[in-house]
């Protein structure tokens, strides 16, 4: 299996956001992620057994391109499991997980997922701590990343720039020489979400992004999670309601119970089910 | 794995070192470099002379110093540890003294006393075209380079790591070393190789043909210093200090870590053979208790003592440590190996970041202390 | 008179004590007419007389017929037959009396035909010799000559003879003379029966049937006999596949067992609590050479107990190398968990400073440990295959070690503890589990464990400072393969190793076998790093 080589040079080309969930047209594609039937991300009656316990019991879900869903549940219900699958780190135990409509996901390492598109965010922030900020981006930034690539690469202007935006973007620009251990909590959540950034992912799998934040930062998290919302297809999991509401905007919102999708709709209608309240919402 | 606060590179500038640690550098080198001149160009009464024993001693040291910068490289900076990177270093010594037991005799054809022994009456595959000096050189880079490899590819591939890959490495190094041991296969039995008379046709034990192996060693450890700092300087070192830190995170970057692991590993494999190789006409003798895992788990302490993922670290702790061996042997020999086991305990209780992260502390906090 | 138990006993044991008195008096002395034929005219009847006196087989006919090997026999004019005893005496065999040698004996010279009865003579009276080496001798000798005339002879001897090793020797003699008849049933029935008895001493013989010589002729001209030789061969190889393949196991299970106890201590400091200890090894030493202070504190002060000294050196070596455990523990090792390789080399700083402290103390060459004579020695079965008794006590100590730590791990309050702490080592911080205390006990089990490995291993092979060093690979090894935090890994891996390197030892060599199972275990691990039996459940990274 030799590691997809996709080289990014097409403009993003941008049709509106939308409201999420819709299919768009005219997407940023990779050279290789067939998403004509507008749908980045399938996953088909997944199911995830470990010794006998069910973490993902036939989970169906589908991503729109452009879109931004959010997934909400119980803790135990398989959020993080369902996103380890996506990004290769668990191996299903049964049925299919498709990355547009031709790349199945449990033919590639978690290397390969990456470099195809699919970027993550960790629920615990998981820079590199004794790297600087800098350098924390340059190596996520979007490159060749075999070892002769990596072993002659220079920054040149273009990729000096992106950085500069990303780290003005992040309000980094002044700790960009410091070591990333060295930052407060929740700039290492900003930092994390920077690196995710630089990999110019197709489709973002955000894990809890505002967890330990302030209100102020998470406010601003929903703003830059609204700004990808289009150029980029997003998944962001999440247990604080207010955040869950700023981002849904009338796009569909899922909610997984016990390895399973319980219910799905807009906001309001997930509000509302009964079934959602029980298990998760409560009265 | 304590954390650690080395300096990598800043910005990916290209220079490899600041204007005044290349002076520093320079200045030592330089120093070094006098000691075989001082040698040969003064009598032996003279108080400048430098004896032809410390010449020897001081090239010795060279050679283990390379070897513990070969070992800082997939140690300090990608946090694989090897407890068998003797074997790398034995088995480049074993390519050279090859080409040096071919030497030894008036004619390629004779073949070496101990396979007389064996009532051998050709040399086995293996040995031919090692009359050929550049052969010989060719095996030094490249038995140690292919083993690495292809112990590498499978034991990166499935993904062992940390404890279990040391041990495995140790059980490698004892494995070579019993197959080494025995007279049948080829390589003089416990004996190993000795009695070199001459290399590329010079006297081997002349203060010539000695300060032109010293000069060389000097060389080649200044240019592999240089080499690896261009290699951690770069893009991919940092990728491998990411791979030390969290390897899986550095999964969901994008970045397959086995093709790194494999170029660093392969990389130190060879650098450290070619250790080995100008060890053995500086030393004289080449035997399988070169492969014994004593000797690899010291290499690491000489690491370890010097600062590891420092580079220039792991070359002061390989002379302190050396050198102290030295000094123990002649005065206290009973006491050398209490010293030892000692300097491995408080090293790795107390020095962490060994002698040159004592020193950056040190100079922190006098930085502080001036106003 | 009343047969009381009492009464029987006294009337067998003044039986038995009078026996041999009437029997060696009886035995002593010979009949005159066998000696007479010796002084007759013809060659005819002195072979026939020497004969006579080889069917004999009493002590003294032997005497008679080694004063005839000697040149000692003289006959009087009167045909008395007497034995010189150096120049003035003889002695009479029919009467037994030494007298004063008579003016008129003249010695009795041997020809080459009487000299050839002579030897078989002896040999046959040698069969019945009161020596066990002497009559183990002259069947080995018969055995050699495979004359079927000896038959009757053998057979008569066979009954009478009770030592196994000589029956035996005397039914390979037998069988070689049956061999030679010249009826060919009767030699395929004694090929049948040598094939029967799968004893591969007869070997050779058979082989000398069934292969033809350089001109393609065959020893034996009958094609039945032949085939039942080829069969008998095959029977007999298969028995000796069969011997070498049960010592192969037998040993294998030995080094296993050693290779268990050695790595179980390992297995728990490594195992359950994640240190690399690479001073295990000094740890069995120190085991050892304490097995080794105890027997010399016995040879001073206890000599008469001398067997029992191993005893005394178990709770000993435990308890001084739990206690140098526990040291090392508190002092080193405490610092630096949850940083393997840190342990790692600080352990092998230990483990060079206690060779060294070994060496000073008792010097650098290996020190004498004997094993106790209830330890000596072994049991054949199979008819070839030796089991020493050192290593079956080894075998069976390695199990009973097992099984402590079992019970001690599943059934005690420390062993609950060390479970806790090994699954997660906050948690049982935060219910009230003393970790340091745990850690500290636990690190001396695992130590002391070692110290009785090291008593064990004193028994089988030589103890010198270095001994350490030739296991610490090996238990590694085990504990690696056999997966990490299992009991019963380390058994399966621990037997199965020694059991894998015994069998491949005879096709390549001790050396060969070693890098071999070294490699095979470099592979394993790769395929599957958890080991052998690998621990349930989603594992941390």
């Amino acid at each position: 299996m030799s590691t997809p080589q996709v080289e990014v040079t097409e403009s993003l080309d941008t049709l509106g956001s939308g409201a999420g969930g819709e299919a768009s047209y005219g997407r940023p594609k990779r050279a290789g992620v067939d998403t004509t039937h507008g749908a980045i991300l399938y996953l088909d009656s997944i199911s995830v057994v470990f010794d006998g316990f069910k973490a993902l019991n036939n989970l169906s879900l589908d991503i729109g391109v452009g879109e931004l869903r959010c997934i909400i549940g119980p803790n135990g219900a398989g959020k993080t499991t369902m996103m380890d699958v996506i990004t290769g780190k668990t191996r299903a135990t049964s049925g299919t997980a498709f990355f547009g409509q031709n790349y199945d996901l449990a033919q590639l390492s978690e290397a390969q997922i990456a470099d195809i598109g699919i970027g993550r965010k960790f629920q615990r922030p998981t820079v590199f701590e004794n790297h600087t900020v800098f350098e924390n981006l340059e190596l996520a930034m979007k490159a060749n990343k075999n070892v002769k690539s990596t072993l002659f690469a220079r920054l040149n202007s273009t990729q000096r720039d992106k950085i500069a935006e990303t780290l003005d973007m992040l309000r980094l620009t002044a700790d960009q020489q410091r070591e990333a251990g060295l930052l407060s909590h929740g700039q290492k959540q900003w930092l994390e979400i920077g690196m995710l950034l630089m990999q110019e992912p197709l489709l973002l799998l955000l894990d809890e992004p505002v967890a330990g934040m302030t209100d102020a930062e998470t406010e601003r998290t929903g703003e830059l999670l609204n700004e990808l919302r289009g150029k980029h297809s997003l998944v962001v999991v999440e247990h604080d309601m207010d955040f869950v509401t700023q981002i849904a905007q009338g796009g569909k919102v899922t909610v997984l119970c016990e390895g399973s999708v319980l219910a799905e709709g807009t906001m309001q209608q997930v509000q509302e089910d009964q079934r959602v309240i029980e298990v998760y919402l409560g009265r | 794995m304590s954390v650690m606060h080395t300096t990598i590179a800043r910005h990916s500038s290209s220079r490899l070192y600041s204007g005044s640690t290349w002076t520093g550098i320079a200045i030592v080198v330089a120093f070094f470099a006098c000691l075989p001149a001082l040698n040969l160009f003064f009598p032996v009464d003279h108080p400048l002379h430098v004896s032809s024993f410390t010449v020897a001693l001081i090239g010795k040291f060279l050679c283990y110093a390379l070897a513990a910068l070969a070992l800082d490289l997939v140690w300090g900076y990608t946090g694989i540890l090897s407890l068998g990177h003797g074997l790398f270093f034995a088995l480049g010594g074993y390519a050279h003294g090859m080409y040096l037991m071919r030497a030894a005799k008036s004619s390629p054809e004779i073949l070496p006393d101990f396979m007389g022994f064996l009532s051998w009456k050709t040399f086995p595959w293996f040995w031919s075209f090692t009359e050929h000096f550049w052969y010989a050189m060719l095996l030094v880079v490249l038995v140690p380079g292919v083993l690495a490899f292809m112990f590498g590819y499978f034991a990166f591939r499935s993904r062992i790591k940390g404890v279990y890959f040391s041990i495995i490495t140790q059980a490698l190094t004892f494995a070579a070393m019993l197959l080494f041991f025995r007279n049948e296969t080829g390589f003089g039995g416990n004996n190993g190789f000795t009695d070199f008379k001459k290399i590329l046709g010079f006297d081997i034990t002349s203060a010539d043909t000695r300060a032109v192996l010293y000069w060389v060693s000097l060389a080649t450890l200044l240019g592999s210093l240089i080499l690896a700092r261009a290699i951690t300087q770069s893009k991919l070192g940092r990728v491998l200090t990411a791979i030390r830190d969290s390897e899986s995170r550095l999964r969901f970057l994008g970045y397959e870590p086995l093709g790194f692991k494999l170029f660093i590993w392969t990389v130190s494999a060879i650098l450290c053979g070619i250790a080995g190789a100008l060890y053995v006409p500086q030393v004289g003798i080449i035997n399988p208790s070169e492969m014994s895992t004593e000797n690899s788990i010291e290499m690491v302490i000489w690491v370890a003592t010097g600062g590891r993922g420092t580079l220039i670290g792991p070359i002061i702790g390989a002379g302190t440590i050396n050198g102290l061996k030295t000094w123990f042997t002649s005065v206290f020999p009973e006491f050398w190996l209490y010293a030892l086991g000692l300097i491995f305990v408080l090293v790795t209780l107390f020095l962490p970041q060994g002698i040159v992260g004592l020193a950056r502390q040190l100079g922190q906090r006098f930085k502080r202390i001036k106003p | 008179m009343r047969l009381t138990y009492r009464s029987f006993k006294r009337w067998l044991l003044a039986f038995v004590l009078v026996l041999p008195l009437q029997l060696s008096f009886a035995a002593e002395l010979v009949e005159p007419q066998v000696l007479s034929g010796l002084a007759g005219d013809s060659n005819d009847e002195r072979a026939k007389s020497i004969t006579a006196l080889g069917l004999l087989s009493t002590p003294g006919a032997a005497v008679v017929l080694a004063a005839l090997g000697d040149g000692n026999v003289l006959i009087t004019s009167d045909g008395r037959i007497l034995l010189a005893r150096g120049d003035q005496q003889v002695f009479d065999p029919t009467t037994g009396v030494t007298q004063a040698r008579p003016s008129d004996a003249q010695s009795l010279t041997l020809n080459n035909r009487l000299r050839r009865a002579l030897q078989s003579a002896l040999a046959s009276s040698e069969l019945f010799s009161a020596q066990t080496s002497t009559r183990l001798a002259a069947a080995q000798r018969l055995q050699k000559e495979a004359d079927p005339a000896r038959a009757p002879l053998i057979e008569r001897a066979l009954n009478a003879e009770r030592d196994q090793n000589i029956r035996r020797a005397l039914e390979v003699a037998l069988a070689s003379a049956a061999i030679k008849s010249p009826d060919a049933v009767i030699r395929r029935n004694a090929i049948i029966a040598l094939g029967e008895s799968k004893n591969a001493a007869f070997k050779p013989a058979l082989l000398a049937i069934v292969t033809a010589s350089s001109s393609g002729q065959y020893a034996e001209p009958d094609d039945t006999v032949r085939a039942a030789a080829t069969l008998a061969l095959k029977q007999i190889e298969q028995h000796q596949t069969l011997i070498s393949w049960v010592g192969n196991i037998f040993f294998g299970i030995s080094l296993g067992s050693v290779l268990l106890l050695a790595a179980i201590g390992l297995a728990i400091t490594f195992g359950l609590m994640g240190v690399i200890n690479m001073a295990h090894g000094e740890l069995l030493m120190i085991g050892a050479y304490a097995t080794y202070i105890v027997q010399s504190l016995f040879k001073q002060w206890l000599p008469g107990w001398m067997d029992w000294y191993v005893l005394a050196a178990l709770p000993v070596a435990f308890l001084v190398t739990a206690i140098v455990g526990m040291a090392l523990e508190r002092t080193v090792i405490r610092w630096l968990y949850g940083r393997p390789l840190e342990t790692l080399l600080a352990t092998w700083g230990i483990s060079l400073i206690l060779m060294q402290a070994v060496r000073s103390i008792f010097g650098a060459q290996n020190v004498e440990v004997a094993n106790p004579s209830w330890m000596s020695g072994g049991i054949t079965v199979l008819g070839n295959l030796t089991l020493s008794y050192n290593r079956l006590v080894i075998i069976g100590f390695a199990f009973f070690v097992v099984m402590a730590v079992w019970l001690v791990l599943n059934y005690t309050r420390l062993g609950l503890f060390v479970r806790a702490i090994t699954q997660n080592r906050q948690m049982a911080d935060c219910v009230g589990v003393p970790t340091g205390r745990v850690d500290m006990l636990a690190f001396g089990l695992g130590s002391g464990i070692a110290g009785l490995a090291g008593v064990a291993l004193s028994q089988l092979s030589n103890v010198g400072p270095d001994l350490g060093r030739g296991y610490i690979v090996d238990s590694f090894m085990v504990v690696v393969l056999g997966g990490v935090g299992q009991l019963a890994g380390t058994v399966v891996a621990a037997l199965g190793l020694g059991i894998l390197n015994k069998i491949i030892e005879p096709f390549w060599g001790a050396v060969i076998a070693k890098i071999a199972i070294l490699l095979f275990i470099v592979l394993f691990v790769q395929k599957r790093p958890q080991g052998l039996f690998a621990p349930k459940g989603r594992s941390a990274e």
